[in-house]
C-alpha cells in the first residue's frame, strides 16, 4: 500500500515536523491555510539540518497569530508579553550565551508594538536570530492597519484604503545594524529552510522576513482570494535578487516581491565588543564571567 | 514503481490544498470524504507518480502530510526489526 491515512489527529509518525510539537496542542488554532504552519515546518527542518543542539536553543514569541509558534513546539519557548520577544531574548542570551536564542514573531509584534527594543537590538548586534512572519496586518486582533500593511489596502481600520507609507523591514533593520538579513515567503520552503541555517551559523542580529497568507483578514478584505491564491501569486510575482539594495525590496499590495539574501556582513556582537571593550579599560581587573550567570 | 509514498492525517487536515497544487508530480488530489471539522482531506490519485520528495509535508501548515521514500523506510523497518531482535 503506498498511502496510509490516519483518522487520530494526535499523531503523525514518521513526519519530521512531529518531534517537534506540542502533539496534544493539535490541531493548532491557526486558519486553513494560513501561512505560520508552513514557516514551522521550514524552522524544523532546518534545525534538524544543521544539527541543532536542542538543549541548547531557546524560542521567544511575543503575542499576535504567530506568537502562538512558542505554544505549539516542544522546544524550550517564551510566549512574552506584546512586543517584548526582543527585550526577553536579549536577557536570556546575556545570562546564557551558550544559548541560540530565536525570536519567533509577527510584524505587529516585533515592528510596531515591539519596534523600538528590534531597532535597539539590531544597532547592538545582539546575538539573536529572529523570524518575522510578515501577513501585512494585525491578525490576531481583527485585521487592523498595521506600520507593514502596503498602501491602498482595505483594513478593519481603513474601509476606503490605507495612505500610510508601510515600513520596509529589510531595509529599516539593515540600516539599524543587522548582520544578516534576508527575506522569503512562505511559498520558498526549500529557500527558507536554507536560509534559516545559515542564519543560525551566523554569529549577530539575524533577520528573516517570511512573507506569509493571512486568507482570513488580508486577503478575504481585498479580494485577494484564498491561501491557494496567495501562494499562487508569491509564485508568480517573486523575484530572487540575493544582495539586492534594500532600499528598493519595499512591498505593495500586488507588485513584486524580491526575496534572497540582501546582507550578509561581519561586525562584533554585543558580547564580543563588551569583552573587548572592557578589557581594553580595564586590562587585568576584568574578569569575565564564565558560563551562564545565572540558573 | 512508485519511490515514495504520502501518510496523511485526515483529522488535522484544513483542506488549503497546498500540498495538492505544489506537488511536483501531481500525486494528490483533495478527496469527496470529509474530515470530523467537515474538510475534504487530501488523498493519493497517481500514487506510483510519488517520488517521497516531502514537498507537500513542508508546505502543508497543518503538518497533516508527509511523503518519504519507500527504500529508506523498508530500510529503518528493517534496522527496526533488528533492534528487536
Ligand atoms: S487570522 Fe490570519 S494570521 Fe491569524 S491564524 Fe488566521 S490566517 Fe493566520
Ligand atoms: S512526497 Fe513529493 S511526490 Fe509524493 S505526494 Fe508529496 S510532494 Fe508529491
Ligand atoms: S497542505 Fe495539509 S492542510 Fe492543506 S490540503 Fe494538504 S494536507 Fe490538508
Amino acid at each position: 500500500m503506498s498511502t496510509t491515512t490516519t483518522p487520530d489527529c494526535k499523531v503523525h509518525p514518521g513526519n519530521p515536523v512531529e518531534s517537534f510539537l506540542r502533539t496534544d496542542r493539535m490541531p493548532h488554532i491557526w486558519c486553513p491555510g494560513c501561512g505560520i504552519g508552513t514557516t514551522v515546518n521550514c524552522f524544523t527542518r532546518a534545525l534538524i539540518d544543521s544539527k541543532q543542539d536542542l538543549n541548547k536553543l531557546a524560542i521567544v514569541s511575543g503575542i499576535g497569530c504567530t506568537g502562538r509558534v512558542a505554544g505549539y513546539v516542544n522546544l524550550d519557548s517564551f510566549h512574552t508579553t506584546h512586543g517584548r520577544a526582543i527585550p526577553f531574548a536579549t536577557g536570556l542570551k546575556l545570562a546564557s550565551p551558550e544559548t541560540t536564542v530565536v525570536v519567533y514573531s509577527g510584524d505587529g509584534d516585533l515592528f510596531a508594538i515591539g519596534g523600538n527594543h528590534l531597532i535597539h537590538a539590531a544597532r547592538r548586534n545582539m546575538d539573536i536570530k529572529v523570524i518575522c512572519v510578515n501577513n501585512l496586518t494585525y491578525a490576531m486582533t481583527g485585521g487592523q492597519t498595521a506600520p507593514t500593511t502596503p498602501e491602498d489596502v482595505i483594513t478593519a481600520t481603513a474601509p476606503y484604503g490605507t495612505y500610510d507609507p508601510a515600513f520596509n523591514l529589510p531595509y529599516l533593520v539593515e540600516a539599524a545594524g543587522a548582520v544578516y538579513v534576508a527575506r522569503w515567503t512562505t511559498f520558498h520552503v526549500k529557500q527558507l529552510a536554507r536560509s534559516m541555517q545559515e542564519m543560525f551559523a551566523k554569529k549577530g542580529f539575524g533577520f528573516i522576513e517570511v512573507v506569509s497568507p493571512c486568507p482570513t483578514l488580508y486577503q478575504r478584505r481585498n479580494k485577494m482570494g484564498d491561501a491557494l491564491d496567495t501562494m499562487k501569486f508569491y509564485k508568480e510575482v517573486s523575484k530572487t535578487k540575493h544582495g539586492a539594495p534594500t532600499s528598493e525590496v519595499g512591498l505593495t499590495k500586488s507588485g513584486e516581491i524580491v526575496v534572497g539574501k540582501f546582507v550578509d556582513r561581519e561586525r562584533p556582537d554585543f558580547t564580543t565588543h563588551m569583552h573587548e571593550h572592557l578589557q581594553h579599560s580595564l586590562g587585568d581587573k576584568y574578569i569575565p564571567a564564565e558560563g551562564p550567570v545565572c540558573g | 514503481m512508485a519511490r515514495g509514498a504520502v501518510s496523511i492525517v485526515v483529522e488535522r487536515c484544513k483542506a488549503c490544498g497546498f500540498c495538492v497544487e505544489f506537488c511536483p508530480t501531481k500525486v494528490l488530489a483533495l478527496s469527496d470524504a470529509f474530515n470530523s471539522k467537515g474538510y475534504h482531506p487530501p488523498h493519493a490519485v497517481t500514487p506510483d507518480k510519488c517520488s517521497g520528495c516531502d514537498l507537500c509535508g513542508m508546505y502543508c501548515p497543518d503538518f497533516a502530510i508527509h511523503g518519504y521514500r519507500l527504500d529508506k523506510a523498508a530500510k529503518a523497518a528493517e534496522t527496526e526489526a533488528s533492534d528487536a531482535r
